[in-house]
């Protein structure tokens, strides 16, 4: 049962799927934001996965710790997180104004009514 | 004293700018502050390119924050990213002097200091991109550069340009998110993040799984930012309905970035022999380079919007640049990244062009287009001149590289390719004769308006098409260096 030892991976694998799988099947745009987080959400956690090393802890200089987690994807991963808010922020930001605009926040009612015009 | 400095200031100088534009609020103070900057950076892009091409190995590091490499992050660069370097700075310096009445016309005053802080962003992300020597500091600042673009298309005029801005949102961040899945699983295997360590690292590891996987997402992911096809589904509307400035900006450097990247991780990171000869790329690639050639200039054909139609013209000609790296070879390479310069400065003009007709006539529909030459006698001639370009006319830059790719097809024996590349450029005559007939030989309606641009709208359109006609004479800084860059990169291949 090797395979298990690696769950960080399936669930990493999972929630990539789920998130690009709403992205592309859903027509409500706040959801394909959702959908667009636990996508990134779930690269964030494979980051975080590579970082761990067995049996270290967090990377602390602290007395009688010899093993330390790497802590270098931590900190790029923190980067990307607030890169994956600003995303958001402005995707939100366009769905507001798009509401205002159109009405709707329905994909496939938004294209109907940009043929129309 | 400030000499050594210059590879951080590169960046640093747009992206302190934009803050202070925001503090400074006034449109005029904006403007000046973006115009100072973006030709500032224009300037050490200028600097930094012959400081590459005197010192003796051809490549600048310069240690970020004074932390040595592979540890700190390390501004790398050779002649291929100063090369890339100096055509956006050049771009982002005619762009915003052009700005001004054009950005008054399309966008409203209160937004206008906001307008210009996203320009500059937009700017220091991209030259970031192309001056920096670390993998993950490439994700960060294609998403600064994606998400000022974003906002830069969504000032658009009408709302189509906020569902465009939307789209092209989901697009990039999915693109750059299969980038950073990329670099991820690079770092796993190597443990450096440096491209200079993992251009060391990686090739000894060919063949592991995970570096496969890695190199798969991240030519998913570049794609789909470089709109190559059939990931371009987000550029037309993008294009189409973003204000006049940004189009222009960004069909010259967006995309042209990001088929950086492409080159420099394949070639770079990955390393010629393995990607090339190892992997095949150029022959994952070619097809869909062709493909773009010839969906995207038909397309173009039959679009009744004329920026719409450059748009499907701007998803063909990364087609050609993607195809010189396809054919995989150093002439080949060449001429890509030759093609990538010259395509900025035409794609560029005419599109500026365009923004000129906006700010007179207010459509840029073919139809509101008739007559046009009699209206405004410069402005069309500078779209002209792009257009020739874009054709390949001899003395215009677009010549130079449609005969160094043909030439690199031909060297491989792959007579059917250039071919190809000839068919495909009979179908841009097209596009731009459609402009062509409409200007000059059909008769203005009564009462439209005419009337020429405002001058510096006109300076920086005449400028790039003088640019375009100088590169097509005179080719030793364009081919020269981009033949330095190519052999570079080719070094350790075939």
């Amino acid at each position: 049962m090797a395979w298990l030892g690696l769950y960080n991976y399936w669930i990493v694998v999972f929630l990539m799927m789920a998130g690009l799988y709403i992205v592309i099947a859903r027509e409500n745009l706040i959801k394909k934001l959702v959908g667009l987080n636990v996508f990134q959400a779930s690269v964030f956690i494979l980051y975080i996965t590579v970082g761990k090393v067995d049996g270290g802890t967090a990377p602390i200089i602290a007395e009688g710790i010899e093993v330390y987690s790497n802590p270098l994807p931590h900190v790029l991963i923190l980067t990307a997180i607030v890169v994956g808010v600003a995303t958001t922020a402005l995707g939100l930001a366009l769905v507001v104004r798009i509401n205002e605009a159109y009405g709707t926040i329905e994909d496939d009612e938004l294209e109907e009514r940009e043929r129309e015009t | 004293m400030i000499l050594p400095h210059l590879p951080a200031l590169q960046v640093v100088v747009p992206l302190l700018a934009a803050p202070l534009c925001v503090v400074l609020r006034r449109t005029a103070v904006a403007y000046g502050l973006a115009f100072l900057a973006s030709w500032a950076a224009f300037a050490i892009s200028v600097l930094l390119l012959l400081q590459v091409l005197d010192s003796p190995g051809g490549v600048i590091s310069y240690e970020l924050g004074g932390w040595a490499p592979p540890w700190g992050i390390e501004y790398r660069i050779d002649p291929l990213n100063a090369y890339v370097m100096l055509i956006v700075a050049a771009i982002g310096a005619v762009v915003i002097t052009y700005a001004g009445p054009s950005v008054a016309r399309e966008i409203a005053e209160p937004q206008r200091y906001l307008f210009y802080t996203s320009y500059l962003l937009c700017l220091s992300g991209l030259l970031g991109v192309t001056v920096t020597g670390d993998a993950f500091n490439v994700f960060v600042f294609l998403e600064i550069s994606s998400l000022s673009s974003y906002i830069l298309i969504s000032v658009g005029a009408t709302p189509k340009a906020l569902t465009a801005a939307y789209r092209y949102l989901i697009f990039g961040t999915i693109g750059a998110t299969f980038y950073l899945i990329g670099v991820g699983l690079l770092y796993q295997m190597t443990g450096t993040l440096n491209m200079a360590d993992l251009a060391q690292r990686v090739p000894p590891l060919a063949g592991n799984r995970t570096i496969l996987v890695a190199f798969a997402f991240i030519a998913v992911g570049v794609g789909m930012k470089a709109a190559l096809f059939p990931l371009h589904i987000w550029l037309p509307n993008a294009y189409a309905y973003a204000p006049s400035v940004v189009s222009a900006f960004l069909a010259a450097t967006a995309t042209k970035v990001a088929v950086y990247v492409l080159i420099r991780v394949y070639l770079t990171i990955f390393g010629a022999e393995f990607s090339i000869a190892g992997m095949g790329i150029g022959y994952v690639f070619m097809p869909f380079a062709i493909a773009a050639m010839f969906v995207g200039s038909a397309v173009a054909i039959f679009q009744p919007d004329v920026k719409r139609m450059l748009a499907y013209s701007s998803v063909a000609q990364i087609g050609y640049i993607v195809l010189g790296f396809g054919i995989a070879t150093a002439l080949g390479v060449t001429a890509g990244i030759l093609h990538l310069f010259n395509h900025a400065l035409m794609k560029g003009s005419m599109f500026l062009a365009l923004g000129c007709v906006f700010y007179r006539t207010g459509a840029v529909t073919i139809e509101s287009m008739h007559g046009l030459a009699g209206r405004m006698p410069w402005t069309t001639a500078a779209f002209v001149g792009g257009g020739l370009g874009i054709i390949g006319v001899p003395l215009t830059a677009g010549f130079i590289s449609k005969w160094y790719l043909v030439t690199a097809a031909l060297e491989r024996g792959w007579w059917w390719l250039a071919a190809l590349i000839l068919l495909s450029s009979l179908l841009a005559i097209v596009y731009v004769w459609r402009v062509v007939e409409a200007a000059y030989f059909r008769p203005a309606p009564a009462g439209a308006p005419a009337g020429e641009a405002p001058f510096p709208m006109l300076v920086a359109t005449w400028a790039l098409v003088a640019a375009n006609v100088y590169f097509g004479l005179d080719t030793r800084l364009s081919v020269g260096v981009a033949e330095r860059a190519a052999a570079a990169l080719m070094g350790g291949g075939p």
